[in-house]
């Protein structure tokens, strides 16, 4: 670092590193985690204006925190580029979201078969037609198939835990793919919530990019060799057989990663009340919702209870499945229009017919606790227009 | 113990074996078959296996074979003490990653890509991958496991790997050495007599005869070493 700072390992930095309390916004969040990551380089085309993480992380760049940093030409430059650049050994960081996410996806799906060890923050906001900039997750749907870990942060300082975790997570030999950190688009990385950090003297351990699963890009080994001669565009059955065992060893790399989410993040899913009759599921900015839904259930002295999802990628199946194993109706709020953890849920668990799909929130909307709590009643035989009267 | 990964070969679609549950040993404990074991006893049945099978080979990787940092050296002459105790065992290194085409020399090197080759033209039955990076060895051990009838050890300087038979992790040369000496201790209760032995010279590698080049030797590489149009090179190292 150009700045003198006290390396520590990440379970120093993020359990035993004494925190004071700030009132900032997410992405002041997102960019403090980045202060504390021993960042090599940022390279960004940041989508304005739906997160100014990007501009912060300039900021943080100027003063000395990270040792390289540049805008690139578009969204598909900037995602190649940090392939290059952290496959050449060195740790990164870019942040982006919604149109900006999808533009550079192609890079983005091709980093974890490349093993490329990165930070990816996605500060999520409407995709489609037409035009908005509001907060909307359904561009997380994209990145559920690509091989890429996915921790979705309720507020503003899982964005800042979950960010300085990624780094520590993405370099470890077994998984050594990308790690993206997810969060509402306004919703998180505009409004301001109390935020505990560690002193900005304090640094994450350096990268070492020989501790590493495949060696440093040259023009002998893949990824570089591969786009020049690659094995698998041979049609014979063994580079059929070589890219379908690649493909494994990402969703592999992916599995892995649980373990680390156990020792970082305290596990993929947060628990309150296991054993009630209906239970709320939900990830990001929902489980904010969900939380408080509980709380007035609880005050109303309702049987409900409720999970929140940190993690998306791996999907925490068997965490889900114990939790979730006494309840009669599983409701599921979210911020698109989709249903991508709905659809998860009823996957993953063996009577997914208990899900209720729904209440959901899109094009920018925000989620009322009153529309999770009219779902409770439905779920209890209530009537609803009674009770909220 | 219920063996969850076992000799091939498994089939058409290898299944991972993380997929199937299978999950890298804690520092200190080996993997055998699948589960979590203390190392002695890992690398015994790996020993067994070395000496009873046919055509023991170890297959040593980029990280041993180039002297790129300083405890290497050290490691790759424990590799060839660990060879020179095993009867009949050779050594066909993994000196890179990149695909071999049109056509890889079976008898001289295993690659990642296409590690099966190696194994059935040598009729290979036990095996030692070291040195190699954990993604491909990784590859390389599920592709064995696939399509041939090898039994497979990782010495991984990392954190293992789940694909291979016996799996021990965090492998410094004194693991190595320790290795050799178990190998020593299962080869006499197993009563097999033998005098160490170095393994012997690859004999597939041609012999270098630098006087006979041509240009064409070099493959794609020869616009390299050619000069260009106009060009006349005066200086030579």
């Amino acid at each position: 670092m150009s700045l003198n700072k006290t390396l520590v390992d990440m379970n120093y930095l993020l359990k035993e590193a004494p925190r004071e309390q700030h009132f900032i916004t997410g992405a002041q969040a997102m960019a403090e985690a980045v202060k504390r990551a021993s960042c090599d380089m940022a390279i960004a085309y940041p989508i304005t204006p739906q997160s100014e993480v990007m501009h912060l992380v300039g900021d943080i760049y100027a003063q000395g925190h990270i040792k390289e940093y540049y805008r690139a030409e578009e969204e598909l430059g900037t995602m190649s580029a940090i392939a290059g650049a952290a496959r050449g050994g060195v740790r990164m960081f870019t942040a982006t979201s919604g149109p900006g996410l999808l533009r550079g996806l192609e890079a983005i799906v091709s980093w974890p078969g490349h093993r490329i060890p990165c930070v990816l923050g996605v500060l999520t906001r409407v995709v489609n037609a037409p035009l908005s900039i509001q907060p909307d997750n359904i561009e997380m749907a994209y990145l559920m198939h690509s091989g890429i870990v996915m921790l979705h942060a309720e507020n503003q300082q899982d964005t800042f835990d979950m960010t300085l975790a990624a780094f520590a997570i993405t370099e470890k030999v077994d998984v050594y793919i990308p790690v993206s950190v997810s969060t509402e688009g306004f919703f998180v990385t505009h409004a301001k919530g109390y935020v505990d950090m560690m002193s900005d003297e304090l640094a994450f351990t350096e990268c070492d990019p020989y501790k590493a699963p495949v060696p440093a890009m040259d023009n002998e080994v893949p990824p570089a060799r591969i786009q020049r001669d690659a094995p698998v565009q041979k049609s014979n059955f063994m580079s059929y057989l070589i890219h379908s065992v690649w493909q494994q060893e990402i969703w592999d790399c992916n599995k892995r990663a649980m373990k680390y989410i156990y020792e970082y993040l305290d596990g993929p899913i947060e628990v309150t009340n296991p054993n009630a009759k209906v239970m709320l599921v939900a990830s990001g900015c929902a489980a904010a919702q969900a939380r408080e839904a509980n709380r007035y259930a609880e005050e109303e002295g309702l049987d409900v209870g409720f999970v929140k999802v940190r993690a998306i990628r791996p999907f925490p199946t068997d965490e889900l499945n114990a939790a979730l194993a006494g309840a009669e109706c599983v409701i599921v709020p979210e911020h698109n229009i989709i249903g991508w953890l709905s659809k998860e849920v009823k996957a993953a668990i063996p009577n997914g017919g208990i899900v209720v799909e729904g209440p959901r929130v899109y094009g920018g909307m925000t989620l009322p606790v009153e529309l999770i709590m009219t779902e409770i009643y439905d779920a209890l035989g209530m009537d609803s227009l009674v009770l909220q009267a | 113990m219920s063996k969850k990964i076992t000799v091939g070969p498994v089939g058409y679609m290898p299944q991972s074996a993380p997929s199937m549950g299978v999950e890298l040993s804690p520092e200190g404990k080996a993997l055998l078959y699948g589960n979590i074991v203390e190392e002695e006893e890992a690398m015994r049945d790996a020993a067994k296996a070395l000496l009873t099978m046919d055509n023991p080979t170890i297959f040593p990787g980029p990280m041993v074979l180039w002297d790129w940092k300083e405890d290497v050296a050290e490691k790759s002459g424990a590799i060839l003490d660990l060879a020179s105790e095993i009867p009949g065992c050779k050594i066909i290194p993994m000196p890179d990653y990149r695909p071999k085409y049109p056509k890889i020399d079976v008898k001289a090197e295993i690659n990642p890509n296409h590690p099966n080759l190696t194994i059935l033209d040598n009729k290979i039955k036990a095996c030692v991958f070291i040195g190699v990076h954990c993604h491909y060895a990784n590859l390389t051990l599920r592709m064995i496991r696939a399509g041939t009838a090898c039994y497979t050890v990782a010495m991984c300087a990392e954190m293992g790997h789940e694909e291979a038979m016996a799996s021990i992790r965090d492998v410094h040369a004194a693991d190595v050495l320790r290795f050799r000496d178990i190998i020593i201790e299962v080869r006499n209760e197993l009563g097999i007599e033998y005098t160490t032995t170095m393994p012997p010279e690859n004999p597939s590698l041609p012999k270098e005869d630098w006087g006979s080049l041509t240009p064409s030797d070099y493959g794609e590489y020869r616009s390299l070493i050619m000069s260009k149009k106009g060009e006349h090179v005066t200086a030579v190292e």
